[in-house]
């Protein structure tokens, strides 16, 4: 009950946020831009549309989830909301859950439109839509989940401008890490090959949640794949709010 | 009586500056509320008043030392349960309207749904605010924001109350009408514990009060028991009468051409004043008999240390 209210709270506060607008605005305009670019660009229209569509969507999700979430904790504690709010009989991780599952009904309203918005454009151009296309959203909004709440963490205790970086370097990491997978093969056995190992283990994969190259080419997902990325998002998110509510656990609001 | 609030040797400190050093803010505090009093917790601003309250709310956690509400940890649910808080300048989530802001801090406590309805409008009646319920807290002033504050400090029926600085930054007539409230909740059977610095109205209301200065309760007690009622200055208006005749009488002050004030601090001048007074036909326009102030109090606490 106090973690709904707290939910429902944040999220009529973000969805007041006039970045969401404008950030759902440049989503939708580089949705309908894919349309040109498929005019301009040798190959399969349906894939270019397809292509550049998922992008934006993830892209502008990720954008969304950083820039809200990042003063989501810091704007009430900067504001001295939050001395009224923990005054009450409420523990400090239901505040920070409370916050963490606004934060992700707005993001799921706000992905819900781009979605729209995409398949009115893919509906207009009569292009078939098959389930992958779903599994594909489903899955950027798993990441955004992820995102959200290293945007929380970080927001527990430093600036929004600084907690912007951190979580974009985040994902920045994230979706190129996959790159140490490459070099742990090429390179002997050794120091430098455990070293490369142990720093893949720990660092991000966001790449498990990119099938934007299947739906693309309608390839097959082997379930396999996707419950491995699935309970990968659930136990990284988990993870990183674990981590949020013990640095915010102890935290002095001053 | 019922001890409600009980803290024992709390220290608290906190690190500043770019090379950090720890700055002491709370020098082993230890005080005691008794159930349906209002206690006024005084001090100049610095003093660490909020910091003691942060402490006791379980904003901030203390260094050392024992706090308890009721007889159960501060930060238990249940101790809040039982409490209240309005914050000093408080702000709000100002696109929530007053009854929307009320009922999502109902939504926070324990108040149950079919009671909400009814408790918010009792709460928007007793702080004056009915008119308002509809009107975003936006759009409100700042008398009315602390009115407001006030509300969702009692959105649960608490039976203590905690008020950081309820009456500053508000006009004589929000003043008085917070004064009535908090006159009112003591009424009621609720524990007030009032943190501020306006001397003048913590004398009108407060039983008991603490001083503290530099993070250090330097005086504590019963109001009564701290401030004598020894009059120590008697202070005569006059007019009709010269001034050099009541020299040796007392300090002599003239602020209107044909009226002076006369301040007698030995008790058994005033006679001879008074007689002087009939035999040269002069009018004595008022006599206050002054006794020791709370700000006497305070002022002497604070110079001392």
């Amino acid at each position: 009950m106090k973690i709904r209210a707290i939910a429902l709270n944040t999220f009529k506060e973000a969805i007041r946020d006039r970045i969401l607008y404008l950030l759902l605005f440049f989503a939708a305009l580089c949705i309908i831009f894919s349309r040109v670019l498929a005019l301009l660009t040798v190959g399969d229209r349906a894939k270019i549309i397809t292509d550049v569509g998922l992008a934006s969507i993830s892209v502008f999700g990720v954008l969304m989830a950083i820039l809200i979430g990042t003063g989501l904790v810091y704007k009430e504690i900067d504001k001295r909301t939050i001395y009224t709010l923990l005054a009450k009989p409420i523990q400090r991780y239901q505040f920070l859950l409370g916050k963490y599952l606004g934060l992700l009904l707005t993001l799921f309203v706000m992905l819900a439109l781009m979605t729209l918005i995409f398949l009115v454009l893919i509906l207009f151009h009569r292009f078939p839509i098959e389930g992958t296309f779903f599994i594909a959203i489903l899955f950027i909004f798993v990441e955004l989940c992820l995102i959200t709440a290293v945007a929380l963490l970080f927001s527990c205790f430093s600036t929004p401008i600084l907690s912007t970086l951190f979580s974009l370097s985040f994902y920045l990491i994230g979706h190129i890490s996959w790159g140490l997978e490459t070099l742990i093969n090429k390179i002997p056995q050794g120091g430098v090959k455990f070293l490369a190992h142990i720093l893949y283990v720990f660092l991000p994969d966001l790449e498990n949640f990119n099938f934007k190259t299947e739906v693309v080419h309608h390839l097959p997902i082997p379930p396999k794949i996707f419950i491995y990325s699935a309970f990968y998002g659930i136990f990284y998110s988990v993870f990183i709010l674990a981590l949020a509510m013990m640095v915010f656990r102890r935290r002095d609001f001053i | 009586m019922d001890t409600v609030l009980r803290i024992e040797n709390l220290h608290k400190s906190f690190k500043t500056g770019f090379i950090p050093k720890r700055k002491k803010i709370l020098n082993g505090i230890s005080l005691e509320v008794q159930t349906g009093e209002i206690f006024g917790y005084l001090g100049p601003n610095g003093a660490g008043k909020t910091t003691t309250l942060k402490c006791v709310l379980g904003l901030i956690f203390p260094d050392e030392g024992n706090i308890e509400i009721f007889g159960q940890s501060n930060l238990s649910a249940q101790a809040r349960e039982k409490s209240g808080f309005l914050p000093e300048n408080p702000y709000f989530y100002d696109y929530l309207t007053a009854v929307e802001f009320l009922s999502f801090y109902g939504d926070l406590t324990r108040v149950k749904k079919e009671d909400k309805q009814a408790q918010i409008e009792g709460l928007l009646k007793l702080v004056g605010l009915e008119h308002a319920a509809g009107l975003q807290l936006r759009k409100f002033s700042r008398g009315m924001l602390q009115r407001i504050g006030l509300a969702q400090a009692l959105i649960n029926n608490p039976s203590l109350v905690f008020l950081d600085e309820p009456l500053g930054g508000l006009d004589p007539l929000g003043r008085k009408e917070i004064r009535d409230v908090i006159i009112r909740l003591k009424k009621e059977g609720k524990t007030v514990f009032l943190s501020s610095h306006i001397l003048q109205d913590i004398e009108m209301i407060c039983d008991r009060v603490a001083i503290l200065v530099n993070g250090k309760i330097i005086n504590q007690g019963a109001l009564q028991d701290l401030i004598s009622e020894k009059v120590k200055v008697t202070e005569i208006t006059i007019s009709g009468i010269q001034t050099k005749k009541l020299e040796g009488m007392g300090d002599c002050y003239s602020a209107q051409e044909d009226r002076i004030l006369l301040k007698v601090f030995e008790e058994e001048k005033i006679e001879s004043v008074l007689r002087l007074i009939q035999a040269e036909k002069g009018k004595i326009h008022s006599l206050i008999p002054r006794t020791e102030t709370l700000e006497d109090l305070f002022v002497g606490a604070v110079k001392q240390q």
